[in-house]
């Protein structure tokens, strides 16, 4: 029975279909009336299982996945995935990440979605494939297919026969629909998953292995540089390019409108003729830009459109005592350490751009518009950059390589943002205003709460060629597409704005800003970032006025389980006690959240020291409890949370773009501050509440809000003021303890 | 053309003697690790030892290198036979995208060759040139430590290169 079988495809469908249909028949699905249920994750838009599995004859194993790898470190969780499902070990499979020729449209890579979506994807069709190749094996030995198990990549039969996954796949048997129920594994077996496995992609960066595309190296690329306009709407007047047309190594001058570009053989040419260019480039500016001192102003004085997201009314419920408070975030920047970098080539009308974007398939279509091409003559492929927590300069660069490259057909172009750009041009984390007011009832509840947030979109990012920097500058420029509100229950700048404890009478409104004064697109956790932060410090500052304990007054108002669970863990494992004061120039803090108020749990409390001298604060440890349904790689997760807290700790305590009335004046690392080393807490603690079997739920993002809640609260309590305007420098803290 | 000696090797490069270390390194020696982060001596992710000593790539000029040798992240192990202080980076999972982490591990390289058993201060003062913005901070300092504490033991095995 070991020779080969040449099947038909048809027998192997209906032999296939037969398994399945076995699992539509589980009561849960024979008693659902309604309409067919789709397959889970993104199966649903995906649904070949070949889309995500591929077994070759030599038994080598493939799993495919649209989302990229930002370093979250998922593409490890990924393999993880599927050698369990598949009951193959971790190492007898390589997975394929974001590539427009080779994997599954999944959107971006964004929103925590990356487990939710795509690992549930890949543990399903992993699940069903491992189901077909038993029900194959099944026919080929003539045995009931309940006396076969699977171990180490092959099907074994009760007689002890044994049928490798490659010999048991043939043609296209793994070309089918997956059905909507897969048969997983009991939690309780899982050998591969849960296990803190180390990263694949580690050991290549740590001994300088190429793994970045700002490592790749095609046979004969040359080395391109832009010339940005100084500010925003700038207008090329004149550009007297004869000499820089003679410096060494110059390849070509690229001008398309307010695009401007040079091309150099070698990579520091292309810096030198970057900067004789700028020097000989006049442009036209436009001050546009809005008062950064005011942003409050500002932002509540454009045009909104007001949305009321959530409204709930008790009459019964009176408020005694109100307390109102207004809470604001400036713009701030993603900051990847790496500028953004793309290769683009075009050979024979096929436009191949190697990129570090978020979004293969939704960036292919705004490069495909700008070129004019359609998009299947263009293919994008995700290499790994720079952490880019959102859309930063990526999809941009992108852009700008293609657009190079089309002029040069056949030479592989190399496109490198300098530091400034990336600084000056990447869309930011857009500024917001919240401004809450709630009233406690005689017993120390709150009786009614108002919540009103301003804000613009939090995404523009590319969809259309309007959204990418080269498109907008080209000659026959692409407008920026219309801003859009991103829809609920996610939501974009009203993420998290809707609250998870249950209040008797709330009113939560959405002032939808269309005009975007300043570049702006998504950063990590959207409006959840300072929505939790002004939810967050408010409720401590009901607690205070309650007289209550902040832990106990949240859990008061909280009946989510899990939400109550993650709160203890970490109130439990931070010691934290009621009453309890801290050392002298130090404060306790406590944050909660649900992301999205559907994904990951997480609750951090901290301490922080204050310099009552100068006002320097200094996180000083951190402990966090997060439930991410099932774990798949504790470290992994760890990992995202410590780097979460301390990231969201910068964006707190140091960050804000700054601009005068036309450029932007926060350039690089000295103009625009972050963390370094001398603000490093002295421990991080994170604390994983595991749900086997439990969905995944996204948790890349989850620490952002709770985590400059925390550091707040821990604030106030060591000053014993309230600072409500992000970020919480020392001069403002300096200036509050003072006042 | 001039002689410049990596990782115990020579080459012979013909580039300008004002082009920064960094873009010889990369382009012209096709080695990876040290990273463009910005050109300014502001983050680290360039980080490279000379002589002994941590230097920012991207702000030396390679007229200034001559006669003198430099290590990079490649000269000190490879993915089977990694140095302590990679088998330490690997071992504490010290990265998220890892962007920074070839630069951190060169200057944590040159503390320790200098001063093999360093405080907590004092590492984070020697890493205060770099930048991280992933948050990977908290495992860099234990892998550093974890590094520091393996050289002092046998189990630095299987391989402890020392950069010149």
């Amino acid at each position: 029975m070991n020779a080969p079988v040449i099947l038909d495809r048809r027998r192997v469908l209906a032999g296939g279909g037969a398994l399945i249909v076995s699992f539509s028949l589980a009561p849960a699905l024979a008693d659902d009336a309604g309409p067919a249920p789709k397959p889970p994750g993104s199966l649903a838009t995906a649904p070949y299982l070949d889309s995500w599995i591929r077994i070759d004859a030599d038994g080598s194993i493939t799993a495919f996945t649209g989302k990229a790898e930002l370093g979250q470190g998922f593409k490890t969780a990924f393999q993880q995935i599927a050698a369990e499902e598949l009951d193959v070990a971790f190492d007898a499979l390589k997975v394929v990440t974001a590539d427009t020729g080779r994997t599954a449209n999944e959107g971006y890579t964004s929103g925590s979605q990356s487990t939710q979506y795509s690992g549930t994807a890949i543990q399903n069709a992993a699940a069903q494939v491992r189901a077909l190749l038993m029900a194959e094996a099944a026919k080929r030995v003539d045995l009931p297919v309940e006396s076969f198990r699977t171990e180490n990549g092959a099907v074994i039969a009760s007689d002890g026969q044994r049928l490798g996954y490659g010999e048991l796949v043939a043609g296209d048997m793994l070309h089918v629909q997956a059905q909507p129920k897969s048969k997983l594994k009991d939690p309780a077996t899982y050998r591969v998953m849960g296990q803190p496995i180390q990263r694949v992609d580690i050991p290549a960066k740590v001994t300088g292995g190429a793994a970045y595309v700002q490592d790749m190296r095609l046979p004969g690329m040359v080395h391109a540089r832009i010339i940005r306009p100084p500010s925003y709407g700038a207008v090329l007047t004149a550009c007297d390019t004869s000499a820089v047309e003679k410096m060494p190594g110059l390849v070509k001058v690229v001008r398309d409108g307010n695009f401007l570009a040079v091309v150099t053989k070698k990579e520091f040419q292309s810096v030198k003729a970057m900067k004789a260019l700028s020097a000989a480039a006049k442009w036209k500016e436009t001050a546009s830009l809005p008062k950064q001192d005011d942003l409050l102003a500002v932002l509540t004085g454009l045009k909104s459109n007001d949305m009321t997201i959530f409204e709930q009314s008790n009459p019964a419920a009176v408020g005694q005592k109100t307390l109102e408070a207004t809470f604001t975030r400036p713009y701030q920047a993603h900051g990847s350490i790496g500028p953004s970098c793309a290769v683009a080539q075009l050979i024979d009308g096929e436009m191949t751009v190697w990129t570090h974007t978020q979004g293969v398939y939704p960036d292919r279509a705004g490069i495909a518009e700008m070129l004019k091409v359609p998009p299947a003559s263009v293919r994008l492929i995700h290499v790994e950059g720079s952490g880019c927590y959102g859309h930063n300069g990526a999809d941009d660069a992108a852009a700008d390589a293609a657009l190079i490259a089309r002029a040069m057909p056949g030479t592989p172009v190399r496109v490198q943002w300098m530091r400034e750009q990336e600084h000056s041009w990447e869309p930011f984390g857009p500024a917001m205003v919240t401004r809450l007011k709630a009233s406690l009832d005689g017993s120390g509840r709150i009786a009614d709460w108002h919540f009103d947030v301003w804000t613009n979109t939090h995404s523009m990012r590319p969809g259309g060629a309007g959204s990418m920097l080269a498109a907008q500058h080209m000659a026959q420029p692409f407008a920026v597409p219309p801003p859009e509100v991103l829809p609920l229950p996610a939501g974009g700048g009203d993420r998290n704005a809707i609250p998870i404890y249950k209040f008797p009478n709330a009113k939560v409104v959405h002032h939808f800003i269309p005009e975007m004064p300043v570049r702006i697109s998504a950063m990590r956790a959207l409006g959840a970032y300072h929505n939790v932060f002004s939810i967050e410090s408010f409720m401590d500052e009901l607690a205070a006025a309650a007289g209550a304990d902040p832990i106990e007054f949240r859990l008061k108002h909280l009946e989510d389980k899990r939400g109550r669970e993650v709160i203890e863990k970490a109130a439990q494992a931070f010691g934290w006690q009621k009453g309890q004061k801290a050392p002298q120039g130090r404060g306790y803090g406590f944050a909660f959240a649900r992301y999205k108020s559907l994904a990951a749990y997480c609750a951090i409390a901290s301490e922080v020291e204050v310099n009552s001298e100068t006002g320097r604060p200094r996180l000083v440890r951190a402990v966090a409890a997060v439930d991410s349904g099932q774990v798949v790689n504790p470290d992994g997760l760890t990992n995202q949370i410590e780097g979460a807290i301390v990231q969201s700790m910068s964006w707190t305590l140091y960050e804000a773009v700054t601009f005068d009335d036309t450029r932007i004046t926060s350039i690089d690392w000295q103009t625009y501050p972050i963390l370094r080393f001398d603000a490093v807490p002295d421990t991080i603690e994170v604390h994983i509440i595991n749900r086997p079997g439990l969905p995944f739920l996204g948790s890349g993002e989850t620490g952002q809000g709770p985590a400059a809640a925390s550091i707040a609260n821990a604030i106030a309590n060591a000053t014993g003021k309230r600072l409500r305007n992000l970020p919480l420098t020392r001069k403002r803290i300096k200036d509050a303890i003072d006042a | 053309m001039m002689t410049l000696k990596v990782n115990g090797h020579d080459h012979q490069i013909d580039a300008d003697p004002d082009t920064p270390l960094l873009y010889v390194l990369r382009e012209d020696i096709q080695l990876n690790a040290a990273k463009f982060g910005c050109g300014l001596g502001q983050c680290g992710a360039c980080t490279v030892i000379v002589d002994g000593k941590a230097v920012l790539s991207c702000i030396t000029p390679l007229l200034l290198l001559e006669g003198k040798q430099v290590t990079t992240l490649e000269g000190l192990g490879t993915v089977e036979t990694p140095a302590t202080i990679q088998r330490a980076f690997m071992e504490e999972q010290a990265a998220q995208c890892g962007y920074c982490i070839a630069g951190m591990m060169m200057r944590a390289q040159a503390l320790l060759q200098k001063n093999p058993k360093p405080t907590d201060a004092q590492i984070r003062t020697e890493l205060e040139p770099h930048l991280c913005r992933c948050g990977t901070h908290m495992r860099i300092l234990r892998a550093v430590h974890r590094a520091a504490h393996l050289m002092q033991t046998a189990d630095a095995s299987p391989v402890q290169r020392s950069a010149q």
